[in-house]
């Protein structure tokens, strides 16, 4: 028989927290068990989607593209172009997945997140900890990438590798925080059939993974210029081969670090006015 | 436990609660009964500390939810209307990760989980998944999920609204023993069965004000009669008829389907409607309920 509810029950005054406190890595546990179901379909799956890119778009395209290192941002060679570009697009898609349909089914179509703030966590807990998944997720799966890229022999320095590998995160971030606040206020998953279409797949084609910005003539480069994947491509490439522009570099990470902030806000508080009414 | 006072909710331009007064003291079973739309989800999630007040005073616990929501929510229980149970997670799991948002370390978690699957003869489904799960079954689990963190009271939105009868009773059992623990229930039914069943006491809401309070007992007793005959005549016949038995009974409602005739004795009032030559197709003397309560407060039913 159970011992439920003793009206000076010890249990009950575990949770006594004041208003305000953080209390996001009480949901650890959550996503702890929600990684170990899916960890082994992510590993596998995010080493061969890349390692199928860097074979037919690095080694058996690049085949064909020989150009001058200045024409391609400073890379030797085609594959050493586009591999770091093909990590930062990575990072974006793989985001795309995560706070999409996950977040509408966590809000309406399961309600985990009002079984959650029934509890002492609030919807700025929640927030937070569903992005240190995702943040941890592009981890996982930008370290896999990288670690199929190595013997390509595309890197310049280790230390240049393990940046572009938290930049990865950043990536992550910036992206992930703006469309899970979108997402947490929604009530149709038909928007998101947009959101792939003309978002992700023109971000992942025109954002200078694939050639240069420089070749989608000035006003198309200027309009590329000012996406967020194009400074984590960008970012990315600087650090794995090596020539890095200082100035340029901190503009990239000042843009990516406004958005995950912003964006991080807003998702908090679209949440909190989604599940507190 | 709970204090309200001249409490009110707007959504917009939509007024959910008009200003109701309720106070519940620890250890009473005490519901909220009214039609889907009276106000009573609305009230609950107040109460719960999910939901701003528009006005009036609330206090959970001696607590302001307005201040004290996570001081609150540790120490009451939740059980919503809708199931949100994990599908990610088996059985056993959703009880201890939901103990784990409550700050419990994971050994008392561990051990809480086992006492509580037991405790809703859960046991052989610990593993198993939450969608493989019958209704009952769910809603038991949604229960032993709310008691994770003992709580010192228990709220429950409409706790069998889409169970079969079975599968209540197996609920209201449970609930009940929890009344011999000392938790302190509050739960909204539209269901006067529930209600007879398990509250101390209740309230009858509708349109978002409070219209009665009092218990089962004392609110049969003060708004309707001891009995009622039931009579059942021709389809459309039943409005024509009433003023014919009018005089028969204290007071009789007519339904699209049939009379209702109140009265103390059910059984003599039958047997004057038979003197009068009228033959009903069918009729029934049975004890006044919450669901009469209702029909006299507000000219309509419970459940439509």
């Amino acid at each position: 028989m159970v011992s439920t509810g003793s009206t000076t029950g010890s249990g009950s005054t575990t949770g006594s927290g004041s208003t305000g406190r953080f209390l996001a890595p009480r949901l650890a546990d959550y996503w702890l068990t929600v990684a170990k179901r899916t960890w082994k379909g992510t590993v596998v799956s995010s080493f061969v989607v890349p390692f199928l890119y860097i074979i037919a778009m690095g080694v058996l395209l690049g085949g064909f593209i020989h150009r001058p290192a200045a024409q391609l941002d400073g890379a030797s060679s085609y594959l050493a172009f586009v591999a770091p570009g093909m990590v930062a697009a990575q990072s974006m898609t793989t985001v795309f997945g995560e706070v999409t349909y996950p977040v509408m089914g966590m809000v309406k179509w399961h309600r985990t997140y009002y079984g959650m703030i029934a509890t002492p966590l609030k919807p700025s807990d929640v927030v937070l900890a569903h992005l240190g998944f995702v943040v941890f997720r592009v981890g996982l799966v930008a370290g896999v990438f990288l670690l199929v890229m190595s013997p390509f022999g595309v890197f310049e320095s280790v230390w240049g590798v393990l940046v572009a590998w938290l930049v990865q995160m950043l990536i992550g971030l910036a992206f992930a925080a703006p469309i899970y606040g979108l997402s947490a206020g929604l009530n149709n998953d038909s928007v998101f059939a947009l959101i792939f279409r003309l978002g992700m797949i023109p971000l992942f084609l025109f954002s200078g993974a694939f050639f240069p910005v420089s070749n989608l003539g000035p006003t198309l480069e200027w309009f590329a210029r000012i996406t967020p994947l194009w400074h984590g491509v960008d970012l990315t490439r600087m650090l794995v081969l090596g020539n890095i522009d200082g100035p340029l570099a901190l503009v990239h990470v000042g843009y990516l670090l406004v958005l995950a902030g912003v964006g991080t806000w807003w998702a908090i508080h679209r949440l909190t006015r989604r599940l507190i009414s | 436990m709970i204090h309200a006072a001249g409490l009110r909710k707007s959504f917009g331009s939509f007024e959910a609660v008009k200003g109701i007064d309720v106070d519940v003291a620890p250890g009473e079973y005490f519901g909220f009964l009214g039609p889907n739309g009276a106000g009573k989800s609305s009230t609950m999630r107040m109460v719960a500390a999910v939901s701003p007040v528009t006005a009036g005073t609330l206090r959970i616990l001696g607590l302001d939810p307005a201040t004290d929501g996570p001081e609150i929510r540790s120490r009451i229980g939740v059980c919503p209307q809708e199931d949100t149970l994990d599908v990610e997670l088996n059985v056993r799991d959703n009880l201890v990760i939901y103990g784990r948002y409550f700050g419990l370390p994971r050994k008392e978690v561990r051990e809480r989980a086992d006492e509580l699957l037991e405790f809703v003869q859960l046991t052989d489904k610990a593993s198993a998944k939450v969608d493989d799960l019958s209704g009952g079954m769910k809603r038991r689990l949604t229960i032993a999920r709310s008691l994770i963190n003992r709580p010192e009271m228990l709220l429950l939105d409409e706790p069998t609204t889409g169970l079969d009868p079975q599968a209540r009773h197996v609920v209201w059992d449970r609930l009940f023993r929890l009344k011999q623990q000392g938790v302190t229930l509050v739960l909204t039914t539209h269901y006067m069965d529930e209600a007879e069943q398990l509250c101390d006491r209740l309230v009858v809401m509708d349109k978002g004000l409070i219209v009665a309070d009092g218990s089962p007992l004392e609110l049969i007793r003060n708004h309707s009669t001891r009995e009622v005959a039931e009579l059942r005549f021709g389809i459309g016949e039943h409005e024509q008829l009433a003023p014919k038995v009018e005089d028969l009974a204290e007071r009789v409602e007519v339904l699209p389907d049939r009379l209702l005739l109140y009265s103390a004795d059910g059984e003599e009032t039958l047997a004057k409607v038979h003197e009068r030559g009228l033959e009903p197709l069918a009729s029934l003397v049975r004890r006044s309920t919450l669901e009469d309560v209702f029909l006299r407060l507000t000219g309509r039913t419970l459940v439509d």
